[in-house]
């Protein structure tokens, strides 16, 4: 069985399980955030329904926060409401959901994790089978802890070698949307191995985990190692099983990528699916600039921003606006010093939440402004006006343009 | 049951939850202003439309990308009667079920249905009928367990009989 199979088989109680077999997983963790989860709230009360395991559920305010709007606004309280009624953590302001639930150590190797957001799918990096739900299922899931759910067929990524210096993982997840265009996955699972994944960061391999879903993926996930157990040393004290694929696990079909040879891709606005080797968009002018979201919001992101930001400044033309994922994200900037390089180079430093990535606040485009972006989506208006351009890049390309005031291959400046 | 009403317009692939459902429009979770914005970012005119048929039809992977449930509800509070595409996107797919989207796949069903056609559709038995051209296809069947959630009004109508309150 795959990683994937062998998680499902796990959770449903069976000894295995086969593609297309539906069984009812029991979960681990389930989440959701103030956009989507008052979508089933008043529900919820007016059945007298109760939550299965009150330190299994989960709520955060993330997409809006602090909020821009009043009914923004309406949306957090809300959600602080019924954490409260429910006696369930609550997490307020202090990042984005998918950063905070590795983060808080909610995200074990084997584990289930699901949640009203479809980059759940992020989880994979740690090695457990996550992937995001409707608010009505989710009630349903918050009331009784199970769910059906068909067992994927899976797809494999066999990355050869290692990425080049200013290539990141992003890049990977981008490449990987070029080969699958925005159904490619749909309803499958992505697994994710070879030397060149195994060689990523855990930040790096959330990152592409991230995007699973932008093929359609149901989850994307790579087989925990010791940098997962070394990420998970003090934020949890339960036991947990790092999963692997059996040497004779079947798998629909098998992609192979020389990871030495991928350049850093970005993705031309339309789609994420868009993607080309930085090269062919090398020369766009574009005006904004966005560092953060749950795809590239972490550590390796700002540092690898910051070394190249150092000692240089902002294009007098961009606003760069840059989002950590979560307080303890923004905290070790602090104690690392990348802040302080961010603000001499004249970018703009924010609270942690999910920011304009999802169009509903903080940094919105107007009329045909065009955006290069950390984040991992660019239909037509994701990120405000529908004639706004938005570029999805890797945090070096971003970094590296920011400075130059068109997209600029990051190898330039390393 | 068998739905007959006019096919309000075929939409093409990849039709995006974001748009179907933008935030933009979506400033309190009511089902006036869901069903007002729905569609509003891909086609001004959605709602004209829909007063000459209640049947959609659309391309591949129909409400790809974000997990908003607003997306389906949009639809479903528009007043969208049936929604037939060539694939769903898998958290639209479920989440129209769970509310009580009447949804159908029919992989080839851009091929031959066009704006204003009248369609007779059994979604027991997955029969598509397009009485206007002359011409019959077939949808997938849902599983009896999810024909019965998605006929109901959805998985909340099914809590509310298990809780014995109605």
């Amino acid at each position: 069985m795959t990683i994937t199979e062998k998680i499902m088989a796990r959770a449903a109680g069976l000894s295995s399980v086969t593609p297309g077999e539906i069984v009812d997983v029991q979960v681990d963790r389930v989440f959701s955030h103030e956009k989507l989860g008052p979508l089933f709230f008043d529900k919820f009360r007016e059945l007298g329904l109760t939550v299965w395991d009150k330190e299994r559920a989960i709520l955060f305010a993330d997409h809006g926060n602090p909020p821009s709007k009043a009914s923004d606004a309406d949306l957090i309280v809300k959600t602080g409401k019924f954490a409260e009624d429910y006696e369930l953590p609550f997490y307020n302001g202090e990042g984005i959901c998918h950063q905070l639930m590795p983060e808080k150590g909610y995200v074990l190797p084997g584990t289930v994790v699901v949640g009203t957001d479809s980059h759940t799918t992020t989880y994979g990096a740690l090695g457990a089978f996550s992937t995001g739900f409707g608010s009505t299922e989710t009630a349903w899931i918050f009331n009784k802890g199970k769910i059906w759910m068909k067992v994927p067929h899976t797809l494999l990524f066999k990355v050869s070698g290692k990425l080049g210096a200013g290539v990141m993982g992003k890049d990977l997840a981008l490449h990987i949307m070029k080969l699958l265009g925005p159904d490619g996955a749909n309803y499958r699972a992505i697994e994710y191995t070879g030397g060149a994944v195994k060689a990523l960061s855990l930040d790096g391999r959330m990152s592409v985990c991230n995007m699973a879903v932008e093929a359609g993926a149901k989850n994307g996930v790579i087989e925990a190692d010791g940098k997962v157990e070394a990420f998970l040393k003090g934020r949890t004290d339960q036991a947990y099983e790092m999963v692997k694929s059996d040497p004779d696990a079947v798998y629909e079909k098998v992609f192979e990528i020389d990871g030495d040879s991928l350049p850093p891709t970005v993705a031309l606005p339309g789609s994420s699916s868009n993607s080309a080797p930085v090269g062919e968009a090398v020369g766009t002018p574009f005006t904004r600039a966005l560092l953060g979201t749950c795809t590239n919001g972490r550590m390796e992101d700002f540092r690898v921003a910051a070394a190249i930001l150092k000692g240089r400044k902002v294009h007098s033309k961009v606003r760069l606006q840059v989002i950590p994922a979560s307080r303890g994200i923004f905290r070790q900037c602090i104690d690392e010093g990348l802040v302080q390089i961010f603000l001499d180079a004249g970018a703009i430093w924010c609270n942690p939440n999910c920011g304009p990535c999802a169009g509903g606040h903080y940094g919105l485009l107007g009329k045909d402004e065009v955006c290069v972006s950390t984040s991992n989506r660019n239909m037509p208006g994701r990120m405000g006006d529908s004639s706004a351009k938005i570029f999805l890049a890797s945090p070096a390309v971003v970094a590296a343009s920011a400075v130059n005031g068109k997209i600029t291959d990051p190898r330039d400046y390393l | 049951m068998v739905i007959k009403d006019r096919v309000l317009e075929v939409y093409p692939d990849n039709v995006s939850a974001e748009l179907i459902a933008h935030t933009r429009y979506i400033t309190a979770l009511t089902p006036q202003i869901l069903g007002d914005a729905a569609m509003l970012a891909v086609d001004p005119d959605f709602h004209a439309k829909l007063k000459n048929g209640g049947v959609m039809a659309a391309g591949w992977n129909f409400g790809c990308n974000s997990s908003r449930e607003w997306a389906p509800a949009a639809l479903y509070h528009s007043g969208v009667k049936l929604l037939i595409a060539r694939s769903f996107a898998r958290i639209f797919y479920r989440s129209a079920i769970n509310i009580g989207l009447v949804i159908m796949e029919c992989p080839n069903i851009t091929e031959w249905v066009k704006r204003g056609d009248e369609l007779e559709t059994d979604v027991a038995t997955g029969a598509i009928r397009n009485i206007t051209a002359g011409v019959s296809g077939k949808g997938t069947v849902l599983p009896e367990s999810l024909l019965r959630i998605m006929t109901a009004g959805g998985l909340m109508e099914v809590l509310k009989a298990e809780s014995g309150k109605k």
